[in-house]
């Protein structure tokens, strides 16, 4: 109960960004926002999130269209399972990392981690380990990844950003040592073949999309339907308030780049199985794909917002983009990464456009005030919310 | 608020507190390079060449690079932003500089560093301009700009590399020069790191770069015109990153799409090691210098002690976090320190 409160408030007051500092105490309003954001139509979170996940949907629509308009094959089930292998491992790894976004935290590591659990795998079975036992040191190998960025985070109280970017380094580096510039690729066939059959009965659907889809419905129920669900969007939006309100949050968050790690780590074996191999430079680049998979399905960057949903149809828009780009043969997969930059870019600008209105109102009514008294202290503006870094 | 009770006590609390924090500050950069005088000796002691004038000159040299792009990264986190896409700003420029040989045989070697220098400006305009402007956080556009430059960088080079044979051997000589036996690399970057350093300290728009680090909002409220200044700093860590990239060109000759993609890392670990503070508001360039320096010993030391460059990245890692680690617990004792004696003070 308690924490539906602050979320309807402080939501409705600061359609913007507020940052990272603690500059403005909480509950202090700011109005300037509050009020474009009704001028808008934006108050209320319920019609923004709903906003957010129709435009998904037309978006998912639009993008289809184009995929159909390219070429007759787009909707064939070759094309639709390549699209899904392609964007299956991505979209489970974006699961946990809209928790963590939610609480204002974010896990750069995610890639890194994916690919160490893949090395090891390939590491331990040309060690001809069965492959029960890879499969439990695999967990607990994401276990203690996760941890290593948990500690870091809530123990130590070092920034997220910081300590993802040094394990980030950290996991790659050690991934490119255990297999050296080997490549492994003998595993059974009951596994590589995850990556060429889909679901029996569906051959559109991979494994990959359908284990997706599962954990969705999971991830989906704990974060909208539980009281642990709704204690992180109470985090997200204020962790003092959650605290006092009896949220254990370094508990929380630790628990969350625990699920983070042991998400990446079945993810890169499942990922190496669909390959059939396991070599080096395996993920790399994974963690953009993945925050631009969240950030487009309209999770805030600065916790708080966002929705399951919109982050699974996120999904399908950017897998359904690049399938449609790259069957039209003017693409390639190196112009993606360009279309798949400037998603990231427009999915956080997007959001803002309210505030841009707002203050290029505020410069006009301030250029006009001067025309009437000379002194411009006087119509002195609200300052501007910060911008900067996530915390 | 126990200097509103009592007045007396006031001028003397925020001078104690700049002279303990100062002090903090200074014992950061000579803990680096107490270091690295301890790693040069250990491993000169393992293996004595390490102390002789090539390897010297070649470390030196190998810094240059780091350090330059170090200076402007260090001066963007110093605001409280980050920028990851240096290290495809370097890939481009050296990829677009170095082919201006091929293109225009003859071309002057300082035409080539200034189209660099233009190439890195772009980037950095682009990026700074989004980031301030837009107000976005700069980690997300920044790690967009990594891939989007870096795919641009792609389309241009196409299949084609720059390679050594089209450069001209005053180009490539350039690491290897030398003037007093130091690199002249090593030197230009040093008069490069001098002058940010100058005007960091020295000037307004440089102490707000603090200022705004410390605490955007306030910085806002006291006057600091926050987008401007986040912008120019941008601007500058472009500059130098394009700069960076004709650096790269010269040292590494054939140049291909991939050209130093992961650098960014590297770069960012070296200015966290050297002290600058990753939430900003603290830190100098000399530090991030000379983090890059530390870095740089640190795989030329296992280099020579045998252990393989496949560690480098794994290492690199580690250190970054020891730092920030290492920062946080210092941080926490200034702090406590402080309180201490502000009560003293009080009472």
């Amino acid at each position: 109960m308690a924490p539906e409160i602050p979320i309807e408030a402080t939501e409705a007051a600061q359609p913007v960004p507020a940052g990272s500092v603690a500059g403005e105490p909480p509950g202090a309003p700011p109005p300037e926002g509050g009020r474009a954001a009704a001028r808008f139509g934006l108050g209320g979170v319920f019609g923004r999130l709903v906003r957010w996940e129709v435009a998904l949907c037309v978006a998912l629509v639009f993008v289809f269209g184009i995929g159909v308009d390219a070429s007759g094959d787009f909707l064939s089930n070759y094309n639709l399972f390549t699209l899904c292998t392609n964007i299956g491992d991505l979209a489970i790894m974006a699961l946990p990392m809209t928790l963590i976004v939610m609480v204002g935290e974010i896990d750069l590591s995610v890639a890194s981690t994916l690919a160490l659990s893949a090395e090891t795998l390939g590491y331990l079975w040309s060690h001809g380990w069965p492959m029960a036992a890879i499969f439990v040191v695999v967990i607990a190998l994401g276990v203690v990844l996760g941890a290593i960025n948990g500690l870091l985070v809530t123990k130590v109280g070092l920034p997220s950003l910081a300590v993802t970017i040094g394990t980030l380094t950290l996991y790659r580096g050690l991934a490119n040592v255990v297999l050296g510039p080997l490549t492994v690729s003998d595993f059974p066939a009951p596994f590589n073949e995850l990556g060429v059959n889909g679901v029996p009965g569906l051959p559109f659907l991979s494994w990959s999309v359908a284990i997706f889809f599962v954990l969705a419905v999971i991830f989906g129920v704990v974060l909208h339907g539980t009281p642990f669900g709704r204690s992180l969007y109470a985090i997200g939006l204020n962790k003092e308030a959650a605290s006092h309100a009896g949220i254990r949050v370094p508990r929380v968050k630790m628990g969350l780049f625990i699920l983070s790690g042991v998400v990446c780590a079945l993810v890169g074996m499942l990922y190496a199985f669909e390959l059939s191999s396991v070599g080096e430079n395996i993920g790399i680049g994974f963690e953009l794909m993945v925050i631009t998979v969240v950030l487009l399905g309209g999770v805030s960057i600065f916790g708080g917002r966002g929705t399951i949903i919109g982050v699974v149809l996120a999904a399908f828009v950017y897998g359904g983009l690049r399938s449609a780009l790259l069957i039209s043969s003017s693409f390639n997969e190196n112009d993606f990464q360009i279309v798949s930059g400037g998603l990231l870019i427009l999915s956080v600008l997007v959001p803002n456009v309210p505030l841009f209105a707002e203050r290029a109102r505020e410069l006009m009514r301030r250029r006009a005030a001067r025309g009437i008294i000379v002194s411009p202290e006087s119509s002195s503006p609200t300052p501007p919310p910060t911008q900067g870094m996530v915390t | 608020m126990s200097a509103a009770r009592e007045p007396e006590a006031e001028p003397s609390e925020p001078e104690s507190q700049r002279r303990l924090v100062d002090v903090v500050l200074r014992a950061r950069t000579f803990g680096i390079i107490v270091v690295l005088g301890v790693l040069v000796l250990i491993t000169a002691l393992i293996q004595s060449r390490f102390v002789g004038g090539g390897e010297v000159r070649f470390i030196l040299s190998q810094t240059a690079l780091y350090a330059l792009v170090a200076v402007g990264e260090a001066m963007v986190i110093l605001t409280r932003n980050v920028d990851l896409s240096v290290g495809s700003v370097v890939g481009l420029s050296a990829y677009v500089s170095a082919n201006m040989f091929g293109t225009h045989p003859g071309i002057p070697i300082v035409l080539v560093f200034l189209v660099g220098l233009g190439v890195g400006l772009g980037c950095g305009v682009i990026t700074g301009a989004i980031t301030a402007i837009g107000r976005v956080p700069s980690l997300v556009v920044t790690l967009a700009m990594l891939y989007i430059i870096r795919g641009v960088d792609t389309i241009i080079v196409g299949s084609g590399v720059v390679l050594a044979s089209t450069e001209p051997n005053s180009f490539l000589n350039i690491p290897t020069a030398t003037i007093f036996g130091l690199p002249d690399l090593a030197l230009a970057v040093a008069v490069v790191v001098a002058i940010a350093a100058y005007y960091l300290n020295s000037y307004r728009s440089g102490r707000d770069l603090y200022a705004i680090g410390s605490d955007p909002d306030a910085a806002r409220r006291a006057g600091i015109p926050v987008a401007k200044r986040v912008f120019t700093a941008f601007v500058i860590s472009g500059g130098l990153a394009g700069l960076g990239g004709v650096v790269w060109a010269s040292q590494y000759a054939t140049i291909e799409s991939t050209a130093a993609s992961g650098l960014e890392l590297q770069i960012i670990a070296s200015v966290v090691v050297g002290g600058v503070a990753i939430f900003g508001g603290s830190g100098s360039v000399v530090g991030a210098a000379l983090g890059a320096l530390l870095l740089q010993t640190i795989n030329s030391a296992l280099n020579v002690i045998g252990v393989s460059s496949i560690w480098t990245e794994a290492i690199s890692g580690l250190l970054l976090i020891t730092a920030i680690t290492l920062d946080r617990g210092i941080q926490l004792r200034v702090a406590a320190a402080l309180r201490r004696r502000r009560v003293r003070l009080g009472a």
